[in-house]
């Protein structure tokens, strides 16, 4: 261990504010994008099934003509 | 030559399934990288003789950086495969792969620019290799762009596809601009020298630990993005209807 107290350890010898500021946006750019789209999947099939249950009484059971063109929310 | 797996992996429903099973490996594996490589990092690693404890951040401006690098190789083979076998999940990569690279090429750059403030004494300069990189980072949005302007037509998914293959010949002034150029940014670091010199194992391991990690997020976000992508194209079909209706 290159540190003998966790204050040495915050204060990464001076070098605190860019250490730690890397460290910081490399945790935000992991959560955004692995939580952004895990968090997007499940809203998709949230709003697929609604779609779907909008759409069940009008079809016929084919790929009903009727199902409108737009697409479900933005695509990131 | 049975050329009957490829052909599966032109399947969305195929692709779909497959990664399911295969994502919570995935992110095991890179959870367990992760941990090793940073605690290693952060806590282990004897700082550096001239730079002190800023050699933290090589851990994790190396592998973003060099990872960064992919994406034009990725997209440009995406969008033969497309462009050639007209195969909509090769699209599908061209699509996602690009914000994910611009996060990737961002992340380089601002971790450099935190980096070299005060190993280098400035916070940018206009060397090769970070005018090349600050150029990717453009290019990437630009395939953004591109895509929705386009409105994720046909005509967007082969614009796109030919920009990706364009974008590679930025790609290759990244890498050799250390070695073409003597300016600021060092030159790639000689790993069989080193294994013997100063840099011993304990400074060169925990760097393959992140370098693995970095991979394997960078493969779990892409299949994450993609399979958002596919439930969206595929959203008539009956496999989506069907785990939409079981979920």
């Amino acid at each position: 261990m290159q540190f003998s107290s966790f204050q040495e350890f915050i204060q990464m010898g001076g070098y605190a504010f860019n250490v730690w500021s890397v460290y910081g946006m490399f945790a935000v750019f992991l959560a955004v994008n692995l939580l952004g789209p895990l968090r997007r999947n499940k809203q998709i099939i949230r709003e697929l099934k609604r779609r779907y249950e909008l759409n069940a009484p009008a079809q016929s059971g084919a790929s009903s003509a009727n199902s409108s063109a737009e697409s479900v929310g933005d695509s990131q | 030559m049975d050329w009957t797996w490829f052909h599966k992996w032109g399947s969305p429903k195929w692709f779909y399934e497959l990664s399911g099973k295969w994502l919570p490996w995935l992110v095991g594996a890179m959870v367990l990288c992760l941990t090793v490589g940073i605690v290693w990092a952060l806590l282990f690693v004897p700082q550096d003789y001239q730079q002190g404890l800023t050699n933290r951040i090589f851990y994790v401006h190396v592998p973003v950086a060099s990872i960064s690098l992919a994406f034009f190789p990725l997209m440009a083979i995406a969008g033969t495969v497309f462009l050639v076998w007209r195969m909509k999940l090769a699209d599908v990569v061209v699509k996602v792969a690009a914000p994910l690279g611009a996060w990737f090429t961002a992340l380089a750059l601002a971790s450099g620019s935190i980096w070299g403030v005060d190993t280098w004494g400035t916070w940018w300069i206009w060397d090769g290799r970070l005018t090349s990189l600050l150029l990717q980072f453009f290019l990437l949005l630009g395939v953004v762009s591109l895509r929705t302007a386009l409105e994720d037509s046909e005509g967007a998914a082969r614009a796109c596809a030919l920009l990706s293959i364009v974008g590679c010949i930025n790609v290759v002034v990244i890498k050799y601009s250390v070695d073409w150029w003597n300016t600021l940014h060092q030159p790639s670091t000689d790993f069989s020298i080193a294994a013997d010199q100063a840099n011993g194992p304990e400074i060169w391991v925990p760097l393959v630990f992140m370098i693995l990690a970095v991979y394997l997020f960078f493969a779990i976000s892409l299949i994450l993005s993609t399979r958002n992508e596919i439930l969206q194209r595929e959203k008539r079909s009956q496999w989506v209807m069907e785990l939409v209706k079981r979920s």
